[in-house]
């Protein structure tokens, strides 16, 4: 199997999609003449024309409803953001027009639509660029959001995002571009809605999506070595629909879990996956399920600071500790 | 003579056009009167915002334009829905929140819709609806089809980033979309002059390299004209252009059901002013003057499309509210 990088990934996605069906197109900034500002769409204008790889001004309000209304009119587009921070200026299309049309509509318009780019902090860009939106697109009825973490799970949750017939958010991530994986060739498709164990274990389960995976691998890689515990990393994959049979049925082996997540604690993705273990695997609770996310707090420049910021292995080590009473 | 002239540039005869123009806005006017009861009954919930004074607009622009051309408007819709040809009971059923309705009675007044009439929805949020209309346009280009789409908003839309982004890259792409601008002098309370440093929208036209025409709203016969012009424009084979059309019209209602005719910002001598230029009585008048129209052909007319709202309303009442399952259909698409 051939490996890939998460950009290249992604990259053969967008190619294989667009061969298949006419009607796709990208669309968003420097997509075209610039390669794209992460070159996710390298060579993607010269392989299909300017018609299909879409290059926009800095108007995110402007070419999302401008894909809503393609995909009203029967086009599968997919929005490149060249970042979710500024996709923030475009909430409004997707929260008021792709979302909610199909509903509104009585069934009648779907939307196909996909907006992609990368989310959550990279390094020391601060505040208004090192912020993680999947719990604000998560709570929107009409969206169904995806945060693939490897380069095998990227290539194969675009493409069923771009063949679904619904808005489709796919949350990648900056610092995940380069990571290298072995990716499937040609028709490799990931279902919506599925989590995915990307290690098996027995007496905790960690519980986490897109870049987080990294740190909860590297978490259980510790508990192992120094605690002689046996971590369970979840990988949610899809936020929307949650794979809630996924989460109770790892912590029902486990009874126990650390929810890892780079957005703010407050009405997080965590917060959702606790409410799902309380619901459903409460009598199989050996202790609270303790949480791990980004510091309350705008994310600052300086580089220790900002480490503090983020989840980190050592964090999600000390939570399982506290979780599995060995402290 | 007329009639042949017209007949050889491909128009409907005058005279039919005319008529058929003076039917729909009665109809709509009635329409909107009914509404106005029902309301105040209780039939209808939520935001009702009529288009009395207004029905020049829908009806001019959409005699000028074909069926498979696309639709998009405000929450001040009823007037366009229509006039693109949606039958009146199936809004009034909307209205009513009823099974039956446009929009299987989860749009309400705000949110019609007819994807077989290509009416592609009453929109909520002023300005959100300006970039859905382009993306419609982008769509027929990427197809190299000679379709177009209008799109209704009102003036206090031109004040909203969205219409700004939208008419930018519409002019950029060369996108088939005709921006009618239903310039109401109101957006709510306010008066636009208050508002906008700009007051002439057309002069917004310049910035985008976009061609644009003020047109007389009160004229259907000036926004048919208007809107054929901007047809032909999008229409051009090798790639249509967009047009900015400001056609000044008056809202002789409130702003919404719930808002009042007149009072802290506008008087009432302003609207009964301006009502004398209602488009209704204008067509009419014209007609007769020529000798077209008699005053027992105007009663008659008027009986006729009355029974049609009044049909319009019996079929909202009598139609079922959804089933409970309802609430959670039609979230996602299979």
């Amino acid at each position: 199997m051939p490996t890939l990088t998460y950009r290249d990934a992604l990259n053969q996605a967008l190619r294989e999609e667009m061969q298949r069906d006419p009607n796709v197109l990208l669309m968003g900034e420097e997509v075209g003449v610039y390669q794209g500002a992460y070159k996710v769409s390298r060579g993607l204008l010269e392989e299909f024309g300017s018609m299909r790889v879409v290059d926009t001004p800095i108007a995110e309000l402007g070419f999302a409803g401008i894909g809503v209304g393609a995909a009203m009119g029967g086009l599968r587009p997919v929005i490149e953001f060249m970042t979710w921070n500024f996709a923030v200026l475009a909430l409004d299309q997707i929260v008021n027009s792709a979302a909610k049309i199909l509903y509104e509509s009585g069934g009648q318009i779907p939307v196909p639509i996909v907006f992609r780019g990368p989310n959550g902090a990279a390094l020391q860009l601060a505040a208004q660029h090192s912020q993680a939106w999947e719990s604000w697109v998560s709570h929107i009825p009409g969206l169904k959001v995806v945060a693939p973490a490897t380069p095998a799970d990227a290539k194969g949750l675009l493409k069923s995002a771009i063949r679904d017939n619904n808005p489709v958010i796919v949350l990648e991530g900056e610092m995940l571009y380069n990571v290298k994986g072995e990716v499937p060739e040609g028709e490799h498709v990931v279902p919506i809605g599925r989590a995915d164990i990307k290690r098996a274990g027995r007496d905790v389960t960690l519980i986490c999506h897109s870049k987080t995976v990294t740190v909860a691998l590297k978490a259980a890689e510790q508990l192992a070595e120094h605690e002689g515990a046996s971590a369970e990393v979840l990988d949610l994959r899809s936020l929307r629909p949650l794979d809630e049979e996924a989460i109770v049925g790892s912590v029902t082996r486990t009874n126990r879990a650390v929810v890892v997540e780079e957005g703010w604690p407050q009405a997080g993705i965590g917060a959702q996956v606790v409410d799902v273990i309380q619901r459903e695997a409460f009598d199989h609770l050996d202790a609270p399920v303790l949480r791990v996310t980004q510091a309350d707090v705008p994310m600052p420049y300086n580089r220790q600071l900002e480490r503090l910021a983020k989840p980190s292995p050592e964090r999600v080590v000390a939570a399982a500790r506290r979780v599995l009473y060995l402290d | 003579m007329a009639t042949a002239t017209a007949q050889t540039t491909g128009k409907p005869p005058q005279r039919e056009l005319e008529r058929r123009m003076l039917r729909q806005m009665l109809l709509i006017r009635r329409f909107e009167e009914k509404a106005a009861e029902a309301y105040a009954l209780g039939k209808i919930g939520g935001f009702c915002h009529l288009y009395i004074g207004q029905e020049a607009v829908a009806v001019g622009s959409l005699a000028a334009l074909r069926d498979d051309d696309y639709v998009i408007s405000s929450y001040r819709e009823h007037g366009q829905a229509l006039a693109r040809g949606m039958p009146a009971t199936a809004i009034m059923a909307e209205l009513f929140g009823k099974a039956t309705g446009c929009s299987k009675g989860k749009g309400g007044s705000m949110h019609l819709f007819d994807a077989a009439k290509r009416f592609m929805g009453g929109h909520g949020i002023v300005g959100g609806h300006i970039p859905l209309a382009a993306g419609l346009g982008f769509a027929i280009r990427y197809r190299g089809e000679d379709g177009l789409c209008i799109c209704y908003f009102g003036e206090a839309a031109v004040n909203i980033g969205a219409f700004h982004e939208t008419l930018n890259m519409a002019s950029v792409y060369k996108l088939p979309v005709i921006f009618c601008c239903e310039n109401n002098r109101y957006g709510m309370g306010t008066a636009f002059e208050r508002v906008a440093a700009v007051t002439d929208v057309v002069e917004h036209a310049c910035s985008y390299d976009m061609a644009a025409e003020l047109v007389n709203g009160m004229d259907v016969l000036a926004v048919y004209e208007a809107t054929r012009r901007a047809a032909d424009r999008a229409r051009k084979t090798g790639g249509g252009h967009p047009t900015l059309l400001e056609v000044r019209t008056y809202r002789f209602m409130g702003h919404s059901m719930s808002d009042p005719l007149h009072g802290v910002y506008r008087t009432k001598e302003e609207v009964e002013e301006q009502r004398k230029r209602d488009p209704i009585a204008q067509l009419a008048g014209k007609l007769k003057d020529e000798g077209a129209l008699s005053d027992a052909g105007l009663d008659a007319l008027d009986a006729e499309v009355r029974a049609e709202v009044e049909e319009a309303v019996r079929f909202a009442d009598q139609s079922p509210d959804p089933e409970p399952a309802e609430l959670t259909a039609h979230v996602l698409a299979d």
